[in-house]
């Protein structure tokens, strides 16, 4: 029912009707009964309200003289103070259980645990136990409901407030600098689950966009392995990749960015170390191709306005060879 | 449509005589009530930094209590509250005695103020911008003296109206509107006392 | 029209002299202190506000029509959403509904002007100074070099956003100061309705005797003494921390981002009931008339609205389920959120039981009136949907509660400012506003509306969030913002219709007389317009409907009361 509810209606694959972990589903369940409730009050009203004004409107025909005055009446009104009380009553209860059911819930063993920083306008995230640190692309790996291996992730934020949301994994949380949130996803199917930036955060907060991989425990580990080893440096036939990274570690990129095993070890903008295995650039709205990275690197205004990495006014030779260097980080 | 602008009956007999409320007593009342929200925000802020500062003085070390500077300012509440009292029974000598008592001790307190922030900026370095504490410390202690400043000023106004042979009895209410307000800024330092100098230490 | 008092008479003739000079007519205005005319004041300042913040609305929606659209930049759409909410709140919402007020409180007890009339001028004007200062910032927010900017920090403005190093220049400045004075004129007229309504009632008005627009008045009034100083507070601690150096919100020394949340909610929630309570008062007034029957419930009404004042001081974080609060937190914001349903909801029964067994009469207030009831309804039925804390981590700061912010907003209180023009324009200018015009206005607009705010509801449901400039075109929310711009532009149409409305019946509408609805309450008893006196002799009341009592002398109110 829910994945009509959310595919069926529109195309959306940020729906909140469509969950696809627990803390969603929960969400999910809690959302239908409060829709149903308050579809029914509205029916109800409205429809009185509708009967109302057709049934005692002013007809031609009627005399001059005033209507009954009707000052109030004890019962009625206990009645429609009772009657609402119980109902919030209802509600809070059913509220109050999920809110423990997400928020109470006592961390397993066997959850991973991921740290994510928000930054202008780009998303850290660091894999403490695993020595993982990448930027924009979650992995996580699916959760079996029999065992399950949530992932539990520790936020805040280097800048300013942001917030996390995956409406199909769960309700979103805000990344608030000096101050450590924590939520927990579990995936329980493999694929990619969308969201993005949802606290105002600077000029581009429109375009800080989430990506979150759920893969088979096979598929992660190996991901895992790919991304702890440092990056390669042997580009032996690759003369371009060769001069790329030459000039990419005496230029100033090295101040903002990280790649693992060499000089640049930046920490302002995202890890580049396996960029090349990323799908998309610029946190999201850009397909990672060499021309759209060359594209990035020569204007990165052109493609996100008000993004905090300037232009580095490189020549198109030294465009060429660095992203030649870049895309070959896998 | 009825002509019914002078029309409305007067009261029936025997009803009770209409009374209402004193404006300036209701209109003071109400700017105590925003002032004192304005307060407890600084207050709030005063109490959720305790103990929060990353570096710098903290208040156990650098704070003295200041009593002088209280007894002064409570004291004055009753030399104001004495003045309005000779106002009522026509004693403009002796209103004019309360109320520059008045104004005395609370210039006295300022001056506590300033004395006890000379020291702590110029000996123990301590500025809004060195820490949370001096942060909190100086806008709620200051958000106090710029009130006080304005109570006095007015006191000062008073004082000088009633000097010049402008006021008499029947002004003893509007006397009594400013001393509410005055008995407000004292309320307040009772407050910032407890908050800063005890609890806070 | 001779009253028997020779001042009084003397005061007419002076108001009945033609073609004065230009100079002296705007003298009068500057320099009145007649609660009427500063009622005005405020509403046409208001109504030009409003037109500024619908055209920012109007090009946000352009913007967002289309996927990945190129009509603003990032930078200008984001100045557009922070202007167009300080715009609306601060100065439309709050100065038309205090003009309202100022104009019919003292008409309403039988009074002859607010309790401290220079104060009321001085509040105005401060507030009006703080908006031209707020639209000064499009010439001076980057100080003296290169063009200005407005503030581009969300009209919330989060810290450390406005942090200097985050937000550097003036236009976070102009925000604050803007607000900062607004808010002084804020209070200061509240405290004039605060001391006119306890300290200025004509004989005989005990409190339980006043009209429902008075009580919701001073409920509203009371409200701001606790909640604007609040926001005082903060922007003065913003202030400091962006120019003395300290450390409030500066989240690098150990200060809270948090906090400024808390403060800044701590007003912001009573803020909306700030702006609904006069609406509720508006809606209060004019259903009895269309229904021709008494208000159902009196004393619950007055209860409900007080209980609905303290309540709402008491909810404001759950525009904060989203920071981690934590369990205890988060559940007790529920329960205080989803408890102000219950006066809220009383509120709306006792509308209905008005017009139960009623004469309802389709006037243009009166549509507007049925109008808010359903919008109204709805709008609270999404809040509660809010309120449960789990849905909330779902559509916060989403379109979804965009859409129910503005359900309450134009769909209840613009949508009951709209009958109120018409049903007490009257009074003002002594001329009716077109039947006509006024039908061809609220069907455009609450086509518009509906067209708007009930399809912006659903990209909240698909994802999208509030705050961006443009979207991908792959999210699926394209055709929904298309509609959404649409409706805009009926409502846009609408208003427009509005004011030509106003405009033309200026001169040409029906003459009014004195009570033009057969209506019951002290301001329809005066002349229309009302001398500047209000009333030359202080009437005296018996029950809560004066004049129903002196059209009824067989059957009056207070045999029942």
């Amino acid at each position: 029912m829910s994945r009509m509810a959310g595919s069926g209606f529109v195309r959306s694959q940020t729906s909140i009707f469509d969950p696809a972990a627990t803390p969603a589903h929960s969400v999910f369940g809690l959302s239908m009964l409060v829709l149903s409730v308050t579809l029914s009050i509205f029916l109800v009203v409205a429809g009185l309200l509708l009967y109302a004004v057709i049934r005692f409107r002013q007809r031609p025909t009627d005399s001059d003289r005033e209507p009954a005055q009707i000052y109030g009446s004890n019962q009625i009104e206990l009645s429609w103070t009772v009657i609402p009380i119980l109902i919030v009553v209802m509600l809070f209860l059913s509220a109050t259980r999920v809110i423990l059911e997400t928020e109470a819930e006592p961390k397993p063993a066997s959850a991973l645990d991921v740290t994510v920083i928000g930054h202008q306008f780009w998303w850290e995230y660091r894999y403490p136990k695993l020595g993982v640190v990448t930027a924009n692309e979650l992995h996580v790996p699916v959760s079996d409901p029999a065992k399950p291996t949530p992932t539990y992730l520790a936020m805040s934020s280097a800048d300013t407030d942001h917030s996390f949301w995956v409406p199909r994994l769960a309700g979103k949380m805000d990344l608030i600098p000096n101050r450590l949130n924590t939520m927990w996803i579990d995936p329980q199917a493999p694929g990619l689950y969308l969201g993005q930036c949802a606290q105002y955060c600077g000029t581009q907060h429109a375009k800080m966009l989430l990506r979150v991989y759920a893969q088979s425990p096979e598929d992660f580990a190996a991901w895992v392995e790919q991304q702890q080893r440092p990056a390669g440096h042997d580009f032996s036939g690759n003369a371009a990749a060769t001069e790329g990274q030459t000039v990419f570690m005496h230029s100033a990129c090295i101040n903002c960015h990280t790649v693992a095993g060499t000089v640049a070890n930046g920490r302002f903008g995202p890890d580049l170390t396996h960029l090349g295995s990323r799908d998309t650039i610029a946190s999201g709205p850009v397909q990672n191709t060499p021309e759209n990275l060359r594209k990035w690197i020569a204007d990165p205004n052109s493609m996100k306005p008000g993004v905090l990495m300037p232009s580095m006014h490189l020549n198109d030779h030294d465009l060429d060879v660095i992203t030649a260097y870049l895309t070959t980080l896998h | 449509m009825m002509q019914t602008t002078s029309t409305i009956p007067i009261s029936a007999q025997g009803e009770p005589p209409w009374v209402l409320p004193s404006r300036g007593i209701v209109g003071i009342a109400c700017l105590i009530i925003a002032e004192s929200a304005i307060f407890i925000i600084f207050v709030v802020a005063y109490v959720y930094y305790i103990g929060k500062s990353l570096s710098g003085p903290m208040p156990a070390q650098v704070l003295e209590l200041p009593i002088l500077g209280t007894i002064c300012l409570l004291s004055s509440s009753i030399t104001v509250h004495s003045a309005v009292s000779a106002l009522r029974k026509a004693n403009l000598r002796g209103c004019t005695a309360w109320l520059a008592g008045t104004v005395l001790l609370g210039a006295v307190f300022l001056m506590s103020t300033a004395r006890e922030w000379y020291h702590l900026i110029h000996d123990v370095g301590l500025t809004i911008r060195t820490n949370l504490f001096g942060t909190t410390f100086y806008s709620l202690v200051g958000l106090h003296a710029s009130h006080v400043v304005i109570g006095l000023i007015m006191l000062t106004t008073a004082l000088a109206l009633l000097l010049s042979g402008r006021v008499s009895e029947k002004h003893a209410e509007r006397l009594e509107v400013l001393s509410l307000y005055w008995h407000f800024v004292d309320g307040v330092w009772v407050v910032v006392f407890l908050v800063v100098y005890v609890l806070g230490r | 029209m001779a009253n028997g008092h020779p001042v009084l008479e003397a005061i007419d003739q002076t108001v009945e002299v033609k073609r004065r000079p230009p100079l002296d007519v705007v003298y009068e205005w500057v320099s009145t202190v007649d609660h009427k005319k500063i009622g005005l004041m405020y509403i046409a300042y208001a109504l030009i506000f409003l037109l500024i913040g619908g055209l920012e609305a109007v090009l946000m929606r352009i913007q967002l029509a289309v996927p990945n659209n190129h009509f603003v930049s990032p930078q200008i759409f984001n100045r557009l959403f922070t202007m167009h909410g300080t715009t609306m709140v601060f100065f439309m919402g709050m100065p038309i509904l205090f003009g309202f007020g100022n104009y019919l409180v003292p008409l309403m007890i039988g009074a002859r002007d607010m309790a401290f009339p220079r104060l009321n001028a001085f509040s105005f004007w401060i507030s009006a100074f703080g908006g031209l200062l707020l639209y000064f910032s499009y010439l001076g927010g980057d100080g003296l070099y290169g063009m200005g900017s407005a503030p581009d920090v969300g009209w919330f403005a989060y810290a450390p956003l406005t942090a200097k190093v985050f937000s550097p220049g003036h236009s976070t400045d102009y925000w604050t100061l803007a607000i900062l004075l607004s808010g002084i004129g804020t209070t200061g007229t509240a405290l004039n309705i605060v001391t006119t309504t306890l300290c200025m009632r004509c004989k005989g008005m005990k409190l339980s005797r006043m009209p429902l627009f008075v009580w919701l008045m001073l409920v509203t009034s009371g409200l701001v003494f606790v909640a604007v100083s609040p926001l005082t507070a903060a922007q003065i601690m913003l202030t400091l921390d962006r120019y003395l150096g300290a450390h409030f919100f500066d989240t690098q020394a150990g200060g809270s981002a948090v906090l400024w949340m808390h403060f800044f909610w701590i007003f912001g929630h009573p803020e909306v009931y700030i702006l609904v309570l006069p609406a509720f008062g508006f809606v209060n007034e004019i259903i009895p008339v269309f229904s021709r029957k008494a208000v159902f419930g009196y004393p619950a009404m007055v209860a409900a609205s007080v209980g609905i004042g303290f309540i709402s001081l008491s909810v404001w974080a759950h525009h904060m389920f989203t920071v981690g609060m934590g369990p205890a937190g988060n559940t007790f914001f529920v329960f205080s959120t989803m408890v102000i349903s219950v006066p809220t909801g009383i509120k709306i029964f006792n509308w209905l039981a008005t017009l139960w067994g009623g004469k309802i009469i389709f006037k243009v207030p009166m549509m507007f009136c049925i109008a808010f009831l359903f919008q109204f309804l709805v709008a609270g039925l999404t809040g509660i949907m809010l309120s449960a804390a789990p849905f909330n981590w779902q559509l916060s700061a989403s379109y979804f509660v965009i859409a129910h912010f503005h359900y309450v907003l134009v769909g209840a209180i613009v949508t009951a400012l709209f009958g109120a023009f018409y049903y007490w324009y009257p009074k003002v200018t002594g001329r009716m506003m077109s039947e006509t015009l006024g039908k061809w206005h609220f069907w455009l607009f609450i086509i518009g509306f509906h067209l708007t705010f009930d399809f912006m509801h659903v990209p909240g449901l698909l994802g999208m969030p509030r705050r961006i400039y443009t979207y991908e075109a792959s999210r699926g929310w394209g055709w929904l913002n298309l509609i959404v711009g649409v409706g805009a532009l009926f409502q846009t149409a609408g208003t427009l219709v509005f004011v030509y409305n106003m405009v033309r019946s200026y001169k040409r509408g029906e003459i009014a007389g004195h009570d033009p609805w057969d209506a019951w309450t002290l301001e329809w008893a005066t002349p229309s317009p009302p001398p500047a006196y209000n009333f030359a002799v202080e009437p005296t009341v018996n029950s809560r409907r004066p004049l129903w009592d002196l059209k009824h002398p067989e059957d009056p109110d207070f045999n029942y009361e």
